[in-house]
């Protein structure tokens, strides 16, 4: 195992309910700097609450959450902004932190909307507030990132790019991201250690080995073989825990 | 030119309405309008009670204020009932409460008119000082709060996720809610408070695209209400609250043309 001091959060058999009903439970999971960790499941399955738990949002919780960082930036998956709020994407860039205009521009300019800095937040479009999000949340240069959905609503080709921005920041600030997405595609050839959640954790590992774990098969059904078979059609490698590529 | 109590009053009403604006956009963003009501309605228990122990009204005002504040998060906690119906439960049990131990109280000669809806009468160079050394304060402490509150109104989310603690700002702008409404009972009234914290604000809100911007225009919106209402307060020999009310409307209404306008030029 790997020092303490690269450990960013670490939960401990964590679990959450809520109107006694468990929306998680028993989740080990640990982030480490410069490691990407990535949450699958099905819808219902516990991703955005393992995301809160390990996040601080729930207080009540079984178990154990240890964070050894504050500088922490969070691209929730639903945002509901109230528009009594007179609210642009500058003011909205600063909201928990105060950086410098030229921080701002760079930050906007990696996810591409720096020319959306000075339109009022609720005449974005979907995609476009989601590229703001992110932006705001690499903008303090964060040590944890924590994404559900970042991408959602984003076209095709800005999927792609932003996935692969994710990875670079990673590597240039040597932040962990705790990652959610539904995407299993881009998940399992960028991620280092993959969680498969389905209310408890039904499978964890690299990348490959929970690909090739049957419960992670018989959870997502025929749709996900399909996607797995793309999976296996498009790679003919997986990657190992340094990033190298490896054939198979 | 004019009488001492006249002054007074308008150096009363300028120090509210600075604290007014920006506590008064919060209310608007946060959605806290019938939580300012209820606070205000118990006032008037904070009243009585000043006057049955002999105590300083702001001093008075602000701990049952306060009080009914803390009672409400509790209920909210322990209860099923929606909020409104929580918020409706406290002010009018508070104003009722108040108003019948006003009726035991009968060695004392009330104004009731005066204390629901402002009186510039009787606003004393006491008073003047209570309201610009408390107003300074609550000001002090909502610029030390502004990130994390302004934050968690934003998203509440974000904010806790990102170590702000918006739960301790929530609770810090409660009291200053209870604040504001002790010191400005006597200038606007129990009746009228919540008006002076919402309508500049929301006339402000119809022409700012910041958030500064809205801040600033609802402290402008407010003094001009202040000093347009007075002066007509003494012409007219209107109450002092509803007079303040009535010129905040007229600003609002002006507002609403600019809207107007600015969907004209988009069109």
């Amino acid at each position: 195992m790997t020092s303490n001091n690269k450990m960013l959060v670490k939960l401990k058999n964590a679990g959450y309910q809520q109107n006694d009903k468990w929306l998680v439970k028993g989740v080990s999971l640990e982030v480490e700097k410069g490691k990407i960790v990535t949450l699958i499941g099905p819808n219902g399955s516990g991703k955005s609450t393992t995301a809160k738990i390990a996040l601080g949002i729930y207080k009540k919780i079984d178990g154990e959450v240890e964070k050894y960082t504050n500088k922490i930036g969070y691209v929730p998956q639903k945002v509901s902004i109230d528009w009594t709020l007179p609210l642009r994407v500058s003011d909205f860039m600063v909201l928990t932190e105060n950086l410098k205009d030229d921080a701002i521009d760079e930050a906007l300019s990696l996810t591409g909307v720096v020319h959306l800095k000075n339109k009022n937040l609720g005449n974005l479009s979907g995609g476009e507030f989601q590229r703001v999000l992110l932006a705001r949340a690499i903008s303090k240069k964060p040590d944890l990132l924590v994404l559900d959905e970042p991408v959602q609503g984003v076209d095709f080709t800005g999927e792609i790019a932003l996935y692969e921005l994710i990875k670079k920041i990673s590597e240039e600030l040597n932040c962990g991201i705790l990652l959610i997405s539904h995407d299993l595609h881009t998940v399992m050839s960028a991620t280092d250690h993959v969680v498969c959640l389905n209310g408890h954790v039904c499978c964890s590992g690299s990348p490959s080995d929970v690909a090739k774990n049957n419960e992670y098969k018989a959870l997502f059904g025929e749709q996900a073989a399909q996607t797995l078979s793309i999976y296996e059609h498009n790679h003919d490698h997986v990657h190992s825990h340094e990033g190298e590529i490896k054939k198979n | 030119m004019f009488d001492d109590f006249f002054i007074r009053a308008l150096v009363a009403g300028i120090g509210v309405a600075f604290v007014t604006g920006p506590l008064g956009c919060f209310v608007i963003w946060r959605r806290l309008s019938y939580f300012g009501d209820t606070l205000s309605h118990s006032a008037l228990l904070g009243v009585t009670m000043a006057y049955s122990f002999e105590f300083n009204i702001a001093i008075s005002v602000f701990i049952i204020s306060s009080v009914i504040a803390l009672i409400l998060i509790q209920l909210q906690k322990k209860t099923n009932l929606p909020g409104d119906a929580l918020l409706g439960l406290l002010a009018h049990s508070s104003l009722a409460v108040g108003l019948v131990v006003i009726g035991f109280l009968t060695f004392i000669r009330f104004d009731i008119m005066g204390l629901l809806f402002g009186d510039i009468l009787a606003v004393t160079v006491n008073d003047i000082i209570i309201i610009w050394a408390g107003g300074a304060l609550i000001l002090l402490v909502l610029k030390l709060i502004w990130k994390p509150l302004f934050a968690s109104t934003v998203n509440y989310e974000l904010a806790e996720a990102e170590g702000l603690n918006p739960d301790r700002a929530k609770a810090i702008f409660t009291i200053l809610m209870a604040a504001i409404i002790a010191i400005s009972i006597k200038m606007v009234g129990l009746l009228l408070i919540t008006g002076m914290l919402i309508i500049p604000a929301a006339m402000a809100r119809n022409i700012s695209d910041t958030p500064q911007k809205m801040v600033l225009f609802s402290i402008i919106g407010g003094l001009l209400s202040v000093i347009i209402g007075l002066f007509s307060s003494l012409e007219f020999n209107t109450a002092s609250g509803p007079s303040i009310i009535t010129a905040s409307l007229v600003l609002f209404i002006l507002s609403l043309l600019k809207i107007k306008q600015s969907i004209q030029l988009k069109n």
